[in-house]
């Protein structure tokens, strides 16, 4: 396996950290403390065209190649987790319309998205319902006419605040059903929730859905695919932007560490020639670059269309928000009092480390899963022996 | 059609432990399969079988059993040669 990036990879990757240094690390913080993003940084998003980065070049996207795209997380990752997650459930919502969207989805909303005249958000997790996603209480009934009334609550919805366009899976005839809902439906609201630990600025709300009127024609995929396939799809898509995203973070932690550790001397020397610092710096360094490339196998196994890509890009989320955890922890450290401060990122870092853990199926699932992918393995491995 | 039997029923062996599974065995229905396996087959066929499954193919009369899919693949590529 070979995971030397192309020249236009590499010319990608460094557009991506321009924009990065230059619109978002400078105001990151403000951002995390306001409990905002500004619409001009979505603006600006959708300028550079990051919106359409997974939409194909027929609907007016920039149809990036996987490692691209994750060069692109990883890049945004490192400015701002917040916004990294609008990235990813616009992502979300593109790839499950591009996967499982009728030609009428695809011409309607592809275009759309591209320009960043619809937000998507994705709606799975509520009030009584997280990893058990299967099981939600959200509803639709059938009308009279062929079409659907939607009622129920979502909750912990990234850019719902801000989104107009929201896939929400909800059951039908008792079996998981993903719909495209729009915010001008009558009887949908939101209400947006602050005081979270990390994500702070990625305009999380609630959702309530008031026998909201549904067209048929809005449902994506068929009645009982919309969690197996659909949320399938979307969140196969959101795990690899997180882990990305967690590569950035980590490299964010790691950068910042060194500038601190090369600056502030104690006991008459640099922190960085302390040994114990050079041990966190080392391990820092070394489980970064391991995610690193867990993150490009995954990339690459996306790009041939691989069936092993959904395992291998859950296994690169579980370690790379692993990773990012202990190394946002380790770099808090090494920025002693100075780490606890919004003077330095490291805290912001920190906090968002833990979101990764929790959310597009929390560690947890993606350990019970990642087990279950290694028995199946060793079963056929040992099945191909015996023959 | 023997041979699309003979390579799926190996792709479906790695995830599940029966390997005895009958043809017309609904797979889904008794739980030898969890929902990512969803996923993973629709990759595996549009993979090996250059087809690409659709929206409109997403009826699990399509995947329940194994004679189910090699069906379908035989209609896909038909469809598409
Ligand atoms: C900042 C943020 C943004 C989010 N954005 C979105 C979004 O845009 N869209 C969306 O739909 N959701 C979103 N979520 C929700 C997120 O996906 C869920 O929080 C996540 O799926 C976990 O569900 P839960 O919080 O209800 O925890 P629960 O499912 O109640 O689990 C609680 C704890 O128990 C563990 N657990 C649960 N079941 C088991 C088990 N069988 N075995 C072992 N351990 C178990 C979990 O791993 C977890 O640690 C977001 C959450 C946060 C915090």
């Amino acid at each position: 396996m070979d995971f030397e990036l192309t020249s236009e990879q590499k010319a990608a990757h460094q557009e991506f950290r321009m924009f990065v240094d230059q619109e978002i690390m400078p105001y990151s913080d403000q951002f995390d403390e306001a409990q905002a993003m500004p619409a001009e940084v979505v603006e600006k998003m959708a300028k550079a065209g990051y919106l359409a980065a997974v939409v194909p070049k027929a609907h007016g996207g920039l149809e990036m190649d996987a490692t691209t795209f994750g060069l692109l997380c990883h890049e945004i990752g490192r400015g701002s987790a917040s916004l990294l997650s609008l990235l990813t459930v616009h992502g979300m919502v593109c790839q499950a319309i591009l996967k499982w969207g009728s030609a009428e989805h695809k011409t309607h909303w592809l275009p759309k998205l591209a320009t960043g005249e619809a937000i998507g958000a994705f709606g799975l997790t509520e009030p009584n319902i997280g990893s058990d996603a299967r099981n939600i209480e959200t509803r639709v009934a059938p009308t009279e006419d062929g079409n659907y009334r939607l009622t129920g609550h979502k909750q912990w919805i990234s850019f719902a605040q801000v989104a107009n366009l929201f896939l929400i899976i909800a059951q039908c005839e008792d079996k998981p059903t993903a719909f495209l809902v729009e915010r001008k439906t009558e009887g949908f609201s939101t209400e947006p929730m602050s005081g979270l630990l990390g994500f702070r600025s990625a305009m999380l709300a609630k959702i309530h859905m008031d026998e909201c009127l549904i067209p048929a024609s809005n449902m994506i995929g068929r009645i009982g695919f919309g969690f197996t396939h659909v949320a399938g799809t979307a969140l196969d898509h959101g795990r690899y932007c997180i882990a990305w995203g967690c590569v950035g973070m980590g490299q964010g932690c790691l950068d910042s560490s060194l500038h601190y550790s090369g600056t502030r001397e104690q006991f008459g020397k640099f922190l960085k020639d302390h040994q114990l610092i050079q041990q966190m710096t080392a391990d820092m360094l070394t489980q970064i670059k391991a995610a690193r490339l867990l993150c490009l196998h995954a990339g690459t196994l996306k790009d041939k269309g691989d069936p092993s890509l959904i395992m291998e890009t859950s296994i690169a989320k579980y370690f790379a928000s692993n990773m990012v955890q202990k190394v946002a922890e380790q770099a808090v450290q090494i920025h002693g009092a100075n780490g606890c401060s919004t003077a330095y990122p490291v805290q912001r870092y920190y906090r968002d480390a833990k979101i990764m853990e929790i959310i597009e199926g929390s560690n947890q699932m993606q350990q019970m899963i990642i087990a279950k992918y290694g028995y199946q393995n060793f079963m056929t491995a040992s099945r191909q022996t015996a023959n | 059609m023997e041979n699309n039997n003979a390579k799926i029923r190996e792709f479906m062996g790695q995830f599940i432990s029966n390997v005895d599974f009958a043809d017309d065995e609904d797979i889904f229905a008794s739980g030898l399969v969890n929902s990512l396996f969803a996923m993973q087959l629709v990759l595996f066929l549009e993979k090996d079988y250059g087809i690409t499954v659709e929206n409109e193919d997403l009826d699990y009369d399509n995947f329940r059993t194994l004679n189910a899919i090699v069906d379908f693949i035989e209609r896909k590529t038909k469809a598409a040669a």
